[in-house]
């Protein structure tokens, strides 16, 4: 039903049809953490892709630093409502990686550690094919920790909390598993464009 | 997956609306959703005659089971959705809510204290659910209140916090204006760095062990760091942090 009174500011048209459902554009980079920022060590960095606990690849920060870098320029939506267009990223494909490390997705499902204690899982086929990057580089300068730097995962075309901060492992699970949030009401999927934000969500 | 209801939206009806400071107001809504647990939020959605609609999402700040849920928000001059509840909206309006959302900037009494509670500007909101639920659970937990505000008459909530405060031996208010003088001897005219949250810590002299910060991101960073260094374990502090434009608490 209309809201009395309410007219709005619908944005442009060429504004518009890049916006999902209920998002809004700004130009900030907002930062939204369940709790401070971690202070990762470069010293001590490494990260890992894992099937369940069995390690299957480690790299330590010159080893991945040294990895072949891919650029991505895409648009990010938060579920608290924001999207950013056209963020500019930089960082190693799991495409390579996989690649790199001879590793064949053993599961349909993955779930990204953090260094600060979260996760979140996110399909084996939203992360390949070119779609999701280990990134390291924002805007052409390291990736600042409040942003999740040194590395966070990327899948843009998923809402930004899939996009695990200060991420240290991926790990193949057999099953889908919720990480933090979709344990605690949000989306196991979390498509922006089918406005999949809390559970039970179409 | 087991399946779960979706959250519906409902129709909300302003039953209240109150001045609490020159750029911000309370709105009460009167809505049929689940009760709520202290530090969540809502999402609010306004739609336009032609389907065009925006939404935002608002932390609460009455506590579980009032009759009507309390949203503070500060009129933003850009704001889409805040302009139009500031300058627009009346009591007896209906707008649409979903919720409540969030399952871990939440306080229960059952959690205990100490409880070390840090606001920043309007991200008093659920730091004032997590206050009042306190206020109403018969335990006598211990909590800390800093509350930092542009100025003394920018501090939502003052009176009643005042209250709080005089009523209750185990709630401690300080209060750190930006650009204003301190009123009182333990309050503080500075921004909150990492040395006046020390000394404000080392008075109450209690060890917390929850904390929850909510802000702009530049005030939950400084003083969350601040904690880290002198040696709290992350896993107790919560966040929540508004940058610019667009999120909770202070949203456009």
């Amino acid at each position: 039903m209309p809201t009395r009174g309410f007219i709005g500011r619908r944005p442009p048209a060429d504004v518009a049809d890049r916006l999902p459902p209920g998002q809004h554009r700004t130009d900030d980079f907002p930062v939204l953490s369940l709790g401070p920022t971690p202070i990762v060590n470069l010293d001590t960095w490494k990260f890992e892709i894992t099937n369940g606990p069995r390690p299957l690849a480690t790299w330590t920060w010159a080893e991945f630093d040294a990895l072949p870098r891919t650029s991505l320029r895409k648009d990010i939506h938060c579920v608290t409502k924001w999207s950013k267009f056209d963020t500019d990223w930089e960082g190693v494909l799991i495409d390579d990686l996989f690649a790199i490390a001879g590793i064949t997705a053993p599961t349909a499902f993955l779930l990204a550690k953090s260094y600060d204690g979260y996760d979140t899982n996110i399909p084996v086929a939203d992360v390949t094919g070119g779609k999701g990057m280990i990134a390291t580089r924002y805007a052409g300068a390291p990736l600042e920790a409040e942003h999740g730097g040194p590395a966070r995962l990327l899948v843009p075309h998923l809402y930004f909390w899939k996009s695990a901060k200060w991420v240290k492992a991926l790990r193949f699970i057999a099953r889908d598993e919720g990480g933090f949030w979709e344990l605690r009401g949000y989306h196991m999927y979390g498509d922006p464009w089918r406005e999949q934000r809390y559970t039970g969500d179409p | 997956m087991t399946a779960t209801p979706a959250l519906a939206w409902q129709a909300a009806v302003i039953e209240r609306i109150e001045q609490r400071t020159a750029r911000v107001k309370s709105f009460f809504l009167r809505a049929s959703i689940a009760r709520h647990e202290a530090g969540q939020h809502v999402d609010v959605r306004l739609t336009a005659p032609d389907g065009y609609a925006a939404q935002r999402s608002y932390s609460i700040a009455s506590k579980p089971g009032d009759a009507a849920i309390e949203l503070a928000l500060e009129r933003l001059e850009d704001g889409e959705v805040s302009t139009f509840l500031h300058d627009v909206a009346i009591v007896g309006d209906t707008i649409d809510v979903r919720g409540p959302i969030g399952g871990h900037f939440i306080w229960r009494a059952e959690l205990g204290g100490p409880l070390l509670l840090l606001a920043g500007g309007s991200g008093i909101a659920p730091l004032m659910s997590i206050l009042r639920a306190r206020a109403a659970s018969s335990r006598d937990t211990e909590a800390l209140l800093v509350y930092s505000a542009r100025s003394w008459d920018d501090m939502i909530f003052r009176d009643e916090l005042m209250e709080m405060e005089r009523a209750d031996p185990r709630f401690a208010l300080v209060i750190t204006t930006t650009r204003d003088l301190p009123r009182r001897p333990h309050d503080l005219g500075a921004r909150l760095d990492a040395e006046a949250l020390r000394s404000i810590l080392r008075s109450w002299g209690k060890s917390p062990e929850h904390v929850y910060v909510c802000g702009a991101t530049a005030f939950v960073e400084v003083v969350t760091r601040a904690l880290i260094t002198d040696g709290m374990a992350a896993e107790r502090v919560r966040t929540e942090r508004y940058g610019g434009a667009a999120t909770r608490g202070s949203d456009g």
